[in-house]
C-alpha cells in the first residue's frame, strides 16, 4: 500500500517536466492565440486591445469560407488517394517476412531523411515543363508536347499524397501487424471466401489504423499550405496559405489567429468523432 | 461398419526443409470420436489445418465424404474447426460469432436466432446472446467456440487441445460434456491432445503421432494394452522399457531371459528365434512385489517416493537396470537399500516391435 503510494508518487514527479513542457509550449501558445483572435489589428503593426467578434465574422465572408470549402476539398481528395494506395501497402507489409517487413519500413523512413521541403523541390523538378515526366513520356511517344503539369491541382495532389503517404501506410500497417490472423482462418472455416472474410475480419480489425490514418492524412493536409504554394503556384488557395499571408503581408495577426482557432475546432471534431467511431482514445500509430 | 466419412491417403507436408507430415494414412468412420496424440511439434496441428484445408499437403489425397477435397478451399469443406486459441471475433457480440456461418449460408433471421438459442443451451450459456466475447472467462469462450463450429452442423468437428487452457476441475467437467455433446450430435470428432488420460477417456480411436508418422492407431485399451512401440509404451501410461533375450518360444508362450532371472511373454502369434534381442514393457502398477506365481527377480529398493495419490518405488536389478513400480497409498513397507523379489506376470509383459 505504502511502496504503491510511493511509487505513484515518483511517477508523478517524473511527470512534472513534461506537463511543465506541454503547458509551456503547447497550451500557453493555443490560449495566447485564442486570446489573439478576438483583438482588434493595430494599425501597422501588432494589435490593440479592443475585444472584438469582427475576426469571426470576416471569416463568413464568400472569399474565406470558399478557401475553407476549397481545403477541406483537397484535403478529402488527397486523403481519399492515400487511403486507397495505402491501405493496401500497408497491409501487404504487416503479411511479409521479419526480413522484408525492416527493410520495407527503412525504405519508408528514407525519404525523412531529408527536409520535406527540399523534396518537393525534387517534384518541381520533375513536373515542370519539358522536366522529367514530359522527357519521359515524350521519349516514349506517349504524349507529343510538354503536359505544363506543375502549377496544376493534379500536382498538387500528387505533392500532398506523396507527403501523407507513409503516416497511412505506417498506422495501417501497425494495426494489421497487430492482428489475430487466425481470426480470418476462422472465418475462412465458417464459410467466408476470402473477399468476405477480409471485409467482416480483416477490415474491422484494422478499422482503427485506417481511421487514425485518415485523420494524420486529412488534418495536416489542411494546413499545408506549401505543398500548394509550391507545386500549385497561385492557383490553389488553401487555409494555411491564407494565415500564412495575413501573418506575413497582411500584418492581420487577430484574424490569423481566428482561422487558426477554427482550423483547430474542425480537427478536434474530426479527432472526437474518430473516438466515437472506434471506442477508444487511442490512435494506432501515434503512440 | 459404418461409413467412411474422412479418408486421408499418404499426405505429405513440408515447411521449407523439413519434412513436418511423412506420408499419413488414416480412415475416419462416421460418428467416430478419434484422437491425436503425440508430443510437441509431431505435427497434430497440421494434419487438421490439411483437413480443414488452411494447409495445402504437398501430396496426397483428402477425401471427406466420398469427394476429394484436397484442392478446395477451406470455405468449400464441410467441417469446422474449434481452434487452440479459440479465434472468437472480438468485435461480434457471442450471438454474431456463433450466428457468422449461418449467414454466410443465408439461412433465415428468425431461423438463425433459434438455432443460436438451441446451441447456447447445448453448451450451457442460455442467455449469453448479447454478451462480448472479450467479456468472457476462459471456459466460457470454449464453450462459444464449439457452438460457433456445431451450429453449422459440420460432417466433421476438428478441435485442436480445445480443454488446454482450462484448469485441471474444469478439464474434466469439459471432458464429460464434450463426449456427451458428441453423442448427442453424432457429428464426426478429431481431436487433439496433449493429455494421454484426456486420450483414453474420451476416445473411440487414439492415434499416436511421433514425428509426422502414426505411429499406432487403436482403441485406448489397444494403446495401453498392447503399445506396439516403445514410444506408445512409454507415451501412454508410465511403463517400464526393457531388453531380454529369448530362451525359447513354444506355443503361446515366450520365454525370455532377463536380469539374471527369467520372464515370460504371451508370444500373439509371432515367433521368436533362440538368442533375438527382444524389447518389452510392462506397466508401473502392474509390478508385482509380493505372493509371486511367476520367477522372482532379485531386486534393491533404491528410491521410494510419493507424488500424485501414487507411491512410486525405484528398484535396482542386476546390471544396474532400474525398474519403477508404483501403487496407490503409501503404506508400503520397502525401505531403500532393502533386498527384495519382483515379478512380472506373463500377461501383462508386452514384447514390442523393434525400432528400424
Ligand atoms: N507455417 C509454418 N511454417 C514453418 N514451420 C511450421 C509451420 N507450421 C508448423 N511448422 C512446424 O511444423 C512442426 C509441426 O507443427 P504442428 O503445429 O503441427 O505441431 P503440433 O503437433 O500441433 O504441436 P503442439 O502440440 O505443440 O501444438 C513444428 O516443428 C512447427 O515448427
Ligand atoms: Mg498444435
Amino acid at each position: 500500500m505504502t511502496m504503491k503510494k510511493r511509487k505513484n508518487k515518483s511517477i508523478y514527479l517524473m511527470l512534472v517536466p513534461i506537463y511543465a513542457f506541454t503547458i509551456i509550449f503547447v497550451l500557453f501558445p493555443i490560449l495566447y492565440m485564442i486570446l489573439l483572435s478576438f483583438l482588434s489589428k493595430a494599425e501597422v503593426w501588432g494589435v490593440v486591445k479592443e475585444v472584438t467578434l469582427d475576426n469571426y465574422k470576416k471569416i463568413t465572408e464568400p472569399l474565406y469560407i470558399k478557401t475553407f470549402l476549397d481545403s477541406i476539398k483537397l484535403a478529402a481528395i488527397s486523403t481519399g488517394f492515400v487511403v486507397l494506395l495505402g491501405y493496401p501497402f500497408g497491409y501487404f507489409m504487416a503479411k511479409l517476412s521479419k526480413k522484408w517487413k525492416r527493410r520495407m519500413m527503412e525504405l519508408i523512413m528514407v525519404p525523412f531523411w531529408t527536409s520535406g521541403l527540399m523534396r518537393l523541390y525534387g517534384w518541381i523538378i520533375v513536373f515542370r515543363s519539358n522536366g522529367t515526366l514530359d522527357q519521359i513520356l515524350m521519349g516514349l511517344h506517349i504524349t507529343k508536347s510538354p503536359l505544363k503539369l506543375l502549377y496544376s491541382y493534379e500536382a498538387v495532389v500528387v505533392g500532398m499524397i506523396y507527403a501523407l503517404m507513409p503516416f497511412m501506410v505506417l498506422s495501417v500497417y501497425s494495426s494489421a501487424e497487430k492482428m489475430d490472423w487466425t481470426l480470418v482462418e476462422a472465418a475462412r472455416d465458417l464459410g467466408a471466401t476470402k473477399f468476405k472474410a477480409f471485409i467482416t475480419i480483416t477490415l474491422k480489425q484494422t478499422m482503427p489504423g485506417l481511421l487514425s490514418g485518415v485523420i494524420l492524412t486529412f488534418v495536416p493536409s489542411m494546413g499545408m499550405f506549401f505543398v500548394a504554394d509550391l507545386l500549385g503556384g497561385n492557383k490553389i488557395v488553401l487555409v494555411g496559405s491564407v494565415i500564412q499571408e495575413q501573418l506575413t503581408k497582411g500584418r492581420n495577426l487577430p484574424f490569423a489567429a481566428a482561422m487558426s482557432v477554427v482550423l483547430m475546432l474542425l480537427t478536434t471534431m474530426l479527432i472526437s468523432l474518430y473516438k466515437r467511431v472506434t471506442g477508444s482514445g487511442e490512435m494506432e500509430g501515434l503512440v | 461398419m459404418r461409413e467412411v466419412i474422412l479418408d486421408l491417403q499418404d499426405i505429405k507436408k513440408s515447411f521449407g526443409k523439413n519434412e513436418i507430415l511423412k506420408g499419413l494414412n488414416l480412415k475416419v468412420h462416421e460418428g467416430e470420436f478419434l484422437t491425436f496424440l503425440g508430443a510437441s511439434g509431431c505435427g497434430k496441428t497440421t494434419t487438421l489445418r490439411i483437413i480443414a484445408g488452411l494447409e495445402m499437403p504437398d501430396s496426397g489425397q483428402v477425401i471427406l465424404n466420398g469427394v476429394d477435397v484436397t484442392k478446395k478451399e477451406p470455405n468449400e469443406r464441410d467441417v469446422n474447426t474449434v481452434f487452440q486459441n479459440y479465434a472468437l471475433f472480438p468485435h461480434m457480440s457471442v450471438e454474431d460469432n456463433i450466428a457468422y456461418g449461418l449467414k454466410l449460408k443465408k439461412v433465415a433471421k428468425n431461423e438463425i436466432k433459434k438455432r443460436v438459442k438451441e446451441v447456447l443451451s447445448l453448451v450451457q450459456l442460455e442467455g449469453y446472446e448479447k454478451r462480448r466475447t472479450t467479456e468472457l472467462s476462459g471456459g466460457q469462450k470454449q464453450r462459444v467456440a464449439i457452438a460457433r463450429a456445431v451450429v453449422n452442423n459440420p460432417k466433421i468437428l476438428l478441435l485442436d487441445e480445445p480443454l488446454g487452457a482450462l484448469d485441471a476441475k474444469l478439464r474434466h467437467q469439459m471432458q464429460l460434456e464434450l463426449k456427451k455433446l458428441q453423442k448427442s450430435l453424432g457429428i464426426t470428432f478429431l481431436y487433439i491432445t496433449h493429455d494421454q488420460e484426456e486420450a483414453i477417456n474420451m476416445s473411440d480411436r487414439i492415434v499416436v503421432m511421433k514425428e509426422g508418422q502414426f505411429e499406432q492407431i487403436g482403441t485406448p485399451d489397444e494403446i495401453y494394452n498392447e503399445p506396439k512401440t516403445s514410444y506408445v509404451a512409454a507415451f501412454v501410461g508410465d511403463s517400464n522399457i526393457l531388453t531380454g533375450t529369448v530362451k525359447e518360444c513354444a506355443e503361446d508362450k515366450v520365454v525370455m531371459e532377463f536380469a539374471g532371472g527369467t520372464v515370460m511373454a504371451q508370444a500373439k502369434g509371432k515367433s521368436y528365434k533362440e538368442g533375438e534381442q527382444v524389447v518389452f514393457s510392462i506397466r508401473r502398477e502392474n509390478i508385482k512385489l509380493e505372493d509371486h506365481k511367476d520367477m522372482p527377480i532379485k531386486a534393491v529398493v533404491k528410491e521410494k517416493s510419493f507424488a500424485g495419490g501414487m507411491l512410486r518405488i525405484v528398484f535396482l536389478v542386476s546390471d544396474n537396470i532400474e525398474i519403477v513400480a508404483s501403487r496407490q497409498g503409501i503404506n508400503y513397507n520397502l525401505v531403500p537399500g532393502e533386498e527384495t523379489e519382483i515379478s512380472f506376470a506373463s500377461e501383462h509383459v508386452v514384447i514390442l516391435n523393434q525400432e528400424m
